[in-house]
């Protein structure tokens, strides 16, 4: 490759593009790059997108709906499910779990599930269940898995102390507990941009001020002023509300680090040569923010929202655990953990506790894909 | 130096102020007051409260007067004698609640430090020094793991392993015979015994995120300059290693442990309630949920002071780490 | 001839893959400085740090011996030796030390200058702490630090640029090493501190009879401190010799190509420049053959691009690598020369032009703030009471130390800065003259299209999220009613004009090196169709060749589009060479100001006098009477009743410090020195001259 240069007269060696792209990927093309070989992150990524789907549609996912309850299944241990069956002429394919029969243990004189390995049900995929709203509006009867027959018993993961399928309750309490995340972030952002923003923007003595007043919140130990605020909330403010007043409350103390990182990036921007050369182009403050430094640190604006859902998700259920947070009817994984209260629950049936491996599941996937999008966020490094 | 302690010290003032004015006003400005809980609980139990004795009850306490005369009562007290205000479900002195279960949650606090850093320190410099070996992968990975694991979790997880493969009920901070005991040589030991599990499962976030943090201060510190001029002066790698990445990579760690300190204190509250631990923590939540207002808010004000106390510090501690503070500030 | 260290065949590898450098031959005289010379990626920095086995992960020596002479006279292979055994650790710091460009950065902030001088003798001696202590003041005494029993005990941050090399220096030499390496070790200093540096190395050098090895890009400085000069080019040596056969008889193109884009300082300043073409490729995509030929203006195709060279010897230690003095001489032409471009002769301007930019009394003044509610405590007087004119169609070159606050005033005419007070008046001929601090609205769209500014850094300066195109035509967006078709071809225009293909429009800045991206920058200064261009530091972090490339485009662009510039730059040679007339500011304001001649001819401020004076290698006898600045700027925010540089003038009396010396002398020739009639200063080739008329 070569050029014509004009001020030695001669056609020059063009120093070869030796970048990635061939220098005709723009920014959010390099991050992209950057973050497909981030392979934790990727994953991570794959995994919340997952979650967010789930929380789209509980109710086609989930093999019976919240209302399901059968008391006489109380604490019934979970099923293991079977792809065939040897009824006497060979070997059959039968997807199929196996009903419970009760014993009852003398030792301790309590009741104990045990499967009844005659009694068989069949389950399959795409099965018709009970009927509900899909996104809200499409009626519909259909369920992704389940037992054939409606209404036989179906616990792949065990059941409460009400009979209540624990997978099913899970998969609704994505639904929560993925979004007040969401939901607390937003907010977080807006206080975070908004006040970051003018911190950065103004410097001298309302810096200053902002500054000591985010150290100070920073400095305040979260739980108990959480648990303070929002053991606040009246018993008698409805479910959903309660839902906003938590994600108010969770966004009090959380936006202090966005506005931060967002105070910092302006601050450095500021006295980029390239912002100033766009000044000197003479473009206007609104110009400069929205063209020149915005686009500059969205990339770490993004990166830090989604390291900051985690501890959202995080602090819901622990308010929730504790019984100061979210109450049924709504459910989310907190409310549902509040079944696992005390050892001799969990003891009997661990199975309680898997939402809490969904909490598990879900941080840790968001912070692989932050911790992916942080390393992404300046692609021009390395 | 001095000049800098000194304005740092002063600092400290209007953030005391600060958080007791929250600490007070969180509970004390949401509708309803511990009158109104009491009758709504025993309206609960079919026994209605007249509305005469509930403002009979409320001018005894004192409630009756406007919030910042209550603030100011109540502070006043505080600082001058001491006095934290009165109990309404206990029946007592707040300060009498108040100082043996601060005094015990300023030991697991604490405690959980010092298990962060001796664990964490360790493994964080190994991570960065031996980056993509086995046992980098091995950390990163818990480290990942203990991020992702809420502390009241991981508490019923212990608690259900201890119960149920080992038969322990494991709770609390001290057996039931040293409960009420006075402090003794053997209650100290006791407190010990109980100490570890709570501390392990309160330092594990801590830990995590410490062994990051180190890793990737020491992994930029690594390579700096400094590190080859005194490799070229003929240091021993260790010795090298120790004296300048290490220690550089000290100021950013300590400026940190401000952060995780609040954790700690934080997350303690949680986990004292599922372990049932003779902390701060399990009489916060009563006290919030009965609106035993003095009660609450001397819990959230003393926290608060304890953090702002371990900021202070800490930055003292940096201050003193890094000349750079010392000088240009000081 | 003896030699402290022989390097054979030496192989360092990148990564596992990139060799860096590939199979280099030098010797290192005993008690001798060799230069060893390049520009930026040819690997001359990772050859010394091999010498002392401390190279950077990824990169290794993968081959070849370096054979160390040691004191008892065994001879150790470094190369074969465990880079962390306690053989190695012996040999850094005792018998070869090393000191760096950034002494800020290769000092921890953490620990006093004492600790580490400390250090590096307790690692080789057994001595006590207070002895340590003892030696290393004596040491600091010995390179000339002041007060060194109250500076052992003070932090880097606590130093000047020149204080920290000094702490270096003496780190380094507190073993008495046999070989010093010194990689730029004055790179990133004033030049008038340069100048003591070198002089404090060379003094240093002779007193111990220590080898030294020296690493710089500047043969200015080679020519100053050198014995022996190796000439380094993608990880070879490719030429070799004393300093004055290699500086007056060079025989490699490459050596010729960087000596003739070297500012010279005697003759003709105005000469033009001839730049070497290209640049250094990255060492993954070395050249086949000889690695120099696409650069080179005597290559011959088909034997130079495939053929590798050997080296000659020329006589008189005189070594080249190159096909032209080998055994197949015959087959290249010595006389092809590329044609320099004639870089067509600029208009002197008319006496009676009226000038294009007249500031006149200018201030600015940066507050100090501090505490929490940011108190005015003082004020940073960084442009105090400028007046001066530029002219239509010239350069006026403006030089100082750093800190001089020549940015500042830069930054104050094209509009970053508010200044406090002043006037500058811009009269462009075709419009009324208007006043930039006043003027508002339209008038002052029109004025941020003719008044533009090219910054120092080219990567900073573009926008990493926009296109190349974005970039150049943003000016025309914002101010211009031009079509986007319109811009577009403009554009284009534009890069063929800076010498880049059109079709790198569509391009993001991080494509491209940084030469490039600094043309880039100029193509974005001109899509306006300026008439004044602020050039801010504009070719300071490009490499000499790089530079001069651009430097003689800038010249070309002046007389094409009749453009007017004010250069603002630290470097001497580069503003001789570019400037019409030339502006020396000192502490916020100007010395002295003339035209280029006027200035290196026949300066009258004793600043200016010792500004020359610093000039590596003007070819001055080594040490005779040179003139040598102590202490540095002054610090700007306070307030000085005299003449600002009297403190660390040689000729100054107590009335200088009295009264404000007034900006006198002929119109085309100012100075502000109340003495400057009396003395009589030397020029730029350091003899008395007085040709005023």
């Amino acid at each position: 490759m070569s050029t014509f240069d004009e001020t030695t007269g001669q056609v020059a060696p063009v120093a070869p593009i030796h970048q990635r792209g061939r220098g005709y990927d723009g920014h959010w093309a390099l991050v992209w790059q950057k973050f497909l070989r981030h392979r934790l992150g990727v994953a991570g990524g794959i995994v919340v997108i997952l979650a967010y789907i789930v929380a789209l549609v509980p109710e086609f996912l989930a093999p019976v709906t919240l209302e399901a309850y059968n008391p006489s299944y109380s604490y019934a241990p979970p099923q293991a499910i079977q792809w065939g069956r040897d009824d006497g002429e060979g070997w059959r394919f039968l997807p199929h779990v196996n009903a419970y029969k009760t014993e009852i243990d003398y030792n301790s004189g309590r009741r104990l599930f045990v499967a009844d390995p005659d009694a068989v049900i069949p389950i399959g995929l795409f099965v018709q269940g009970e009927r509900y709203n899909l996104l809200g509006f499409i009626p519909t009867d259909l369920h992704l898995f389940g037992p054939v027959e409606v209404g036989q018993p179906f616990f792949v993961a065990g059941a409460d102390r009400l009979g209540r399928d624990i997978l099913s309750r899970t998969i609704y309490g994505t639904r929560i507990s993925m979004t007040i995340g969401l939901i607390g972030v937003a907010l977080s952002l807006l206080f975070g941009i908004l006040i970051g923003g003018i911190s950065g923007l103004f410097g001298g003595v309302v810096d200053n001020l902002i500054q000591r007043f985010i150290e100070f919140i920073q400095s305040v130990p979260a739980i108990p002023l959480w648990i303070g605020l929002a053991a606040a909330i009246p018993q008698s403010v409805p479910p959903l509300q309660v839902y906003f007043l938590i994600t108010i409350i969770l966004s009090v103390l959380g936006w202090t680090s966005l506005a931060r990182v967002v105070r910092g990036r302006f601050l450095a921007m500021r006295s980029e040569d390239f912002v100033k050369a766009a000044r000197l182009d003479g473009c206007g403050p609104v110009r400069i923010i929205f063209r020149h430094m915005l686009p500059s640190f969205l990339s770490h604006i993004i990166a830090t929202v989604s390291l900051a859902i985690p501890g959202m998700i995080l602090a819901e259920t622990a308010l929730s655990y504790l019984g100061i947070g979210l109450r049924t009817p709504i459910v989310s994984w907190g409310v549902l953990l509040q079944e696992a209260q005390n050892v001799r629950t969990i003891a009997s049936a661990p199975w309680l506790l898997l939402p809490g491996g969904a909490v598990v599941i879900a941080v840790l996937a968001l912070n692989f894909l932050g911790d992916g999008l942080r390393d992404a966020a300046d692609p021009y490094s390395d | 130096m001095g000049s800098f302690m000194l304005r740092r010290i002063i600092y400290v003032i209007p953030a005391l102020i600060a958080v007791s004015l929250i600490s007070f006003l969180v509970i004390a400005i949401p509708p309803g007051d511990f009158v109104t809980r009491t009758a709504e609980l025993r309206a609960a139990q079919g026994d209605i409260m007249p509305i005469a004795e509930q403002e009979a009850m409320r001018r005894a306490y004192g409630l009756d007067l406007p919030i910042m005369v209550q603030y100011w009562n109540w502070i006043s007290g505080v600082v001058l004698r001491g006095d934290f205000g009165y109990s309404f479900s206990f029946n007592l002195p707040v300060k009498d609640v108040i100082w043996p279960r601060l005094g015990l949650t300023v030991v697991l606090s604490v405690a959980s430090l010092l298990f962060i850093w001796v664990v964490a320190i360790p493994i964080g410099i190994y991570s960065a020094v031996r980056r993509y070996s086995a046992g980098d992968y091995v950390a990163t990975f818990l480290g990942f793991l203990g991020l992702a694991i809420p502390n009241f979790l991981l508490a019923l997880a212990v608690m259900y392993v201890a119960f149920a493969w080992f038969g322990m009920n494991v709770g609390g901070l001290f057996s039931p015979e040293y409960l009420e005991a006075p402090w003794s040589w053997d209650r100290v030991l006791d407190l010990l015994n109980h100490l570890w599990l709570p501390m392990i499962v309160l330092g594990t976030a801590g830990t995590a995120s410490v062994i990051r943090v180190i890793r990737a201060n020491l992994m930029d510190e690594l390579h700096k300059p400094y590190v080859t001029a005194a490799r070229a002066k003929g240091k021993g790698e260790f010795g090298l290693l120790m004296k300048y990445p290490v220690r550089h990579a000290l100021n950013p760690f300590v400026s940190g442990q401000n952060d995780i300190f609040v954790e700690i204190v934080s997350g303690g509250t949680i986990v004292a309630i599922v372990m049932g631990l003779q902390t701060t923590g399990p009489l916060l939540l009563d006290s919030l949920r009965t609106q035993d207002m003095y009660m609450a808010a001397s819990f959230i004000l003393m926290l608060s002071v304890l953090v702002v106390v371990g900021t202070l510090l800490s930055d003292l501690l940096l201050a003193w780490l890094d000349p750079r503070i010392r000088y240009q500030q000081g | 001839m003896d030699n402290l260290v022989e390097i054979r065949g030496l192989r360092i590898t990148f990564a596992g893959a990139v060799d860096v450098v590939t199979g280099l031959d030098l010797d290192i005289p005993a008690g001798k400085t060799l230069c060893l010379v390049g520009e930026s990626g040819c690997g001359k920095s990772v050859t010394a740090k091999a010498i002392l086995q401390v190279i950077d992960h990824p990169g290794r020596v993968s081959g070849g011996a370096i054979n160390l002479r040691q004191a008892n006279g065994d001879v150790l292979d470094i190369a074969a030796t465990r880079p962390t055994s306690p053989v190695m650790r012996h040999v850094r710091g005792a018998d070869i030390a090393m000191i760096h460009q950034e002494p800020m950065s290769f000092l921890s902030p953490l620990y006093t200058i004492g600790n580490q001088i400390s250090e590096a003798l307790t690692l080789h001696r057994k001595v006590s702490e207070k002895e340590a202590r003892a030696e290393g003041i004596k040491m600091l005494e010995q390179v000339g630090m002041p007060d060194p029993e109250r500076r052992y005990d003070s932090y880097t941050f606590q130093l000047s640029g020149g204080q920290r090399q000094r702490a270096m220096i003496a780190m380094a030499l507190i073993n008495q090493p046999r070989l010093l390496i010194a990689d730029e070790p004055t790179t990133a200093l004033d030049v008038t501190t340069q100048a003591n540096i070198l002089d404090l190395l060379a003094q240093l050098q002779r007193d111990s009879g220590m080898a030294v090895l020296f690493i710089t890009h500047d043969l200015g400085v080679v020519a100053e401190i050198a014995d022996e000069v190796a000439v380094m080019y993608l990880g070879k040596i490719v030429e070799r010799g004393p300093v004055k056969e290699v500086l007056e008889n060079p025989r490699h193109p490459y050596t010729r190509g960087l000596l003739a884009s070297m500012p010279r300082l005697d003759g003709d300043f105005k000469a033009p420049l001839k730049a070497i073409p290209g640049m250094v490729p990255p060492p993954a995509l070395r050249p086949t053959g000889c690695s120099f030929h696409p650069r080179c203006e005597w290559a011959v195709a088909g034997f130079c691009n495939t053929i590798s060279v050997l080296e000659t010897e020329l006589g008189n230690d005189h070594m080249v690598a190159c096909h032209a003095y080998g055994p197949q001489a015959g087959r290249i032409d010595r006389s092809a020369a590329r044609a320099t471009a004639a870089v067509a002769a600029i208009e002197k301007r008319e006496e009676s032009a009226e000038p294009l930019l007249s500031v006149r009394d200018l201030h600015k003044h940066f507050p100090i703030r501090a505490g929490f509610f940011q108190r005015q405590t003082g004020a940073v007087r960084a442009v105090n009471d400028i007046s001066l004119d530029i002219y239509p169609g010239e350069t006026l070159g403006l030089v100082g130390e750093s800190g001089c606050g020549k940015s500042t005033l830069g930054q104050t005419i094209v509009g970053l800065h508010r200044a406090d007070s002043g006037a500058i008046r811009f009269a462009d001929g075709s419009h009324e003259p208007v006043d930039l601090l006043t003027a508002r609205g339209a008038t002052a769209k029109r004025l941020r299209t003719d008044i533009r500014m090219i910054f120092q850094d080219p990567t900073g300066s573009l926008n990493p999220r926009m296109r190349v195109r974005d970039i150049i035509g943003e000016v025309l967006q914002v101010n211009s009613r031009y079509s986007a078709g319109e811009i577009e071809a403009r554009v284009q225009v534009l890069l063929s004009r800076v010498g880049l293909s059109p079709d790198y429009a569509e391009r993001y800045p991080h494509a491209f090196s940084g030469g490039q991206r600094q043309r880039i920058a100029i193509a974005r200064a001109l899509a306006s169709d300026p008439r004044l261009v602020i050039a801010d530091e504009a070719v300071s972090a490009l490499d000499v060749s790089v530079q001069t490339q651009i430097i003689n485009m800038m010249k070309s662009l002046q007389a094409e589009m009749g453009l007017t510039y004010l250069f603002v730059s630290h470097d001497l040679g580069v503003i001789a060479n570019i400037s019409d007339r030339v502006a020396v500011m000192y502490a916020g304001r100007i010395v002295e100001i003339g035209s280029t001649e006027a200035i290196f001819r026949n300066p009258r401020h004793p600043y200016t006098e010792a500004l020359l004076a610093a000039i590596p290698g003007r070819g001055v006898g080594k040490s005779t009477d040179r003139i040598r600045l102590g202490g540095h700027v002054p610090d700007p925010s306070r307030q000085v009743a005299g003449c600002a540089f009297a403190d660390r003038c040689q000729y100054a009396q107590p009335a200088c410090r009295a009264v404000m010396p007034p900006l006198d002398g002929t119109p085309d020739h100012r100075f502000a020195c109340i003495r400057a009639d009396e003395l009589r200063l030397r020029t730029v080739t350091g003899k008395p001259e007085m040709v005023d008329a």
